[in-house]
């Protein structure tokens, strides 16, 4: 019975991180679960937690949104690879408006997270929207009160397409918002964006799509404005260079391409070089193998792109390479 | 009429039990002091970037590396004290119902149902706040105080539901319970002898609880009311729900601003700068220092009250 027991413990693999992938990364744990027995504990802290534990050891993976540049790899002694693609949705609470109609440019969504528009029936807003009717109601903006990788994608975006959030806010997982309050995790986020008349605010696309929110359109660089769907990211994602990306750190934001989602993103998995149980690394790695094969129809089905069969080739390729347990692979 | 122990055995007994009490006191003292340490400690990087400035800046920017504690100093303050304002008259009167007013068939029940109310977790009232108070709040209250006093600095703003005086007064029902029930109790020690007195030489039921009543407790009520400021102060999950979790000072009751735990609870687990993680730290040593003080305070004032209302009795 004890050895039973010490076999349990064993089948337990814990992570934390981002909340972005959270709702995949669940319904690929409760899968798993079901067909190996191997239970994943997923804590959804946010992308600075994720990055913080990993570092501390204190869990098997990390999870972050913002990947980590080599220099920074190298030093903690982890390896980083992009498990599955998102889209960050603007999404509002506007009696009158429905999903997908009310249409925004990069210079409009900037100028309302900065604080300078701030009312619904501003005439920017209204002349980008002439067919939709907009009441006369304060705007709130809604954001991540903690340090969060979606913030980092978003933030990432308007300080490409804003040269005013370049210089005043920049782009970091936390920031000094100039305006608005903060929500807890993209969960936090959506649930203040409901309750509030006349909050606009940003979330990873799954959570609008189970909370039934308002999404809002984007001008993509092309000058098209898009609806968030899978194929808007897979779009975005199609001229990524994942092969020469030291640590694969592409960032998705603000591609080329008329059908592409201008606010794509990528979220990595960090784990560490060096393991110290080679039988725990293995069932690690065995579980995101098994995401790589099977997951990709319940990634989908929640809007989240998978990876490419390439890349998934180049990532395996890494953990032979790179993953040892005192000099021997973990993975063949 | 102190009993010499007898025995060896008794002897024994009683310097053992002398010692390993004055060991946990001590020991008691010695982990409040580790804390300070370590918060100090920890700290350090921050105490000396910022210095003083720390308290009267309101910055708050983790991509350039500028905090300032003074908009959670201020939310921390200001919460607890719309707590309290909300709470104390409220508990005064519910305690005076249940022990001068009330039947007992009535005030048992109320008794009991208000200690459960203490038992609620925090994040059940923080949920709740979300859930039912705060859209409450939006849709009828915040409207309609607008309209009367809108033009106030205090009342202005958009009535997005979440913000300073909703997480007052989801405080304010925490805190209710236990200030309520030490007053009750305070109020029922009152020696009936005294209200007797008062009442046979013709004084209302108010008169005599106003002036012996209330007198006679009044070191036990301030005693309660500082109970549930030491709740409220560092109350963590349920304001954070609530409080909107914005770093800005604003003066507006129906505005979005933080308190220190909420910041703390927000950031702590992802701050991964060095500047960024003393500058948390240093929060939780301010709130160590204000609770300290005000915990002095409180002693110092119970004191002169002893010493006052002894002098009139």
């Amino acid at each position: 019975m004890l050895t039973a027991a010490l076999g349990f413990a064993q089948t337990l693999i814990s992570g934390a991180g981002a909340t972005f992938p959270y709702p995949v990364y669940a319904k690929w744990a409760a899968d798993y679960a079901k067909e190996t027995g191997v239970n994943l504990n997923y804590q959804s802290i946010g992308s600075g937690g994720g990055i913080a534990q990993i570092k501390a050891k204190t869990v098997d993976f990390g999870a972050t949104d913002a990947p980590l540049r080599e220099g920074e790899l190298n030093e903690a002694g982890l390896i980083q690879w992009p498990m599955v693609m998102g889209g960050v949705v603007p999404v509002l609470n506007v009696s009158g408006v429905k999903p997908g109609a009310l249409k925004i440019t990069p210079t409009l969504l900037a100028d309302i997270f900065i604080g300078k528009i701030t009312n619904w029936n501003a005439p920017e807003i209204a002349a980008v929207n002439p067919d939709v009717k907009l009441p006369d109601l304060g705007i709130t903006v809604v954001h991540r009160s903690d340090g969060s990788g979606t913030t980092w994608i978003f933030t990432n975006y308007l300080d490409k397409v804003s040269a005013d959030w370049h210089a005043k806010v920049g782009t970091d997982k936390a920031v000094a918002w100039p305006t608005g309050v903060g929500g807890k995790g993209n969960e936090g986020v959506a649930a203040y964006v409901q309750r509030i008349d006349g909050a606009i605010g940003y979330v990873e696309y799954a959570y609008s799509l189970q909370n039934k929110m308002t999404y809002a359109r984007l001008q993509n660089r092309a000058g098209k404005f898009v609806e968030p769907t899978s194929g808007a990211f897979q779009a975005a994602a199609a001229n990524a260079d994942w092969k020469n990306a030291p640590g694969f750190y592409v960032v998705l934001t603000d591609q080329p391409g008329k059908d592409s989602w201008p606010i794509t993103g990528a979220t990595f998995i960090l784990f560490h070089k060096e393991q110290s149980d080679a039988s725990k690394a293995k069932a690690v790695l065995k579980f995101f193998a098994w995401s790589y094969a099977n997951g990709g129809t319940q990634a989908e089905a929640l809007d989240y792109v998978p990876m490419p069969k390439n890349v998934v080739d180049l990532v395996q390729a890494t953990w032979r390479e790179q993953v040892r347990t005192g000099g021997k692979a973990v993975w063949e | 009429m102190e009993r010499r122990p007898h025995t060896k055995v008794q002897a024994f007994a009683e310097s053992w039990f002398h010692g390993a009490a004055l060991a946990c006191a001590a020991l008691v003292l010695l982990v409040m002091l580790a804390i300070l340490a370590e918060l100090v400690h920890h700290s350090r990087l921050s105490l000396v970037k910022f210095g003083w400035k720390f308290l009267a800046s309101a910055a708050w920017n983790p991509v350039t590396g500028e905090f300032g504690a003074a908009s959670s100093i201020f939310g921390t303050v200001v919460s607890t004290l719309i707590a309290l304002v909300v709470a104390v008259p409220l508990a005064i009167v519910i305690a005076l119902f249940l022990v001068e007013v009330a039947h007992p068939r009535i005030s048992k029940p109320v008794g009991y149902a208000i200690e459960l109310l203490a038992a609620i977790p925090s994040i059940i009232y923080g949920m709740w706040g979300l859930f039912v108070l705060a859209p409450t709040m939006a849709v009828h209250v915040q409207p309609f105080v607008g309209k009367l006093v809108g033009k106030l600095p205090l009342f202005s703003g958009p009535p997005m539901g979440i913000g300073m005086l909703t997480a007052g007064i989801v405080l304010a029902l925490m805190v209710l319970p236990f200030i309520t029930a030490v007053v009750r109790d305070v109020f029922a020690l009152v020696p009936s002898v005294l209200k007797e007195a008062g009442y046979g030489m013709g004084a209302t039921t108010w008169e005599v609880t106003r002036k012996v009543t209330m007198r006679h407790g009044m070191r036990g009520m301030v005693g309660g009311v500082f109970l549930g400021l030491g709740r409220a102060i560092g109350e963590t999950m349920a304001v954070t729900f609530v409080i909107g979790n914005d770093h800005r000072l604003a003066a507006s009751l129906f505005a979005s601003g933080n308190t220190i735990s909420s910041t703390l609870a927000n950031e702590f687990t992802e701050a991964s700068e060095p500047v960024y993680l003393a500058a948390l730290v240093e929060l939780g040593l301010i709130l160590f220092v204000i609770t300290l003080v005000i915990q002095i305070l409180v002693q110092l004032w119970l004191k002169r009250l002893k010493l006052r209302l002894g002098a009139e009795q």
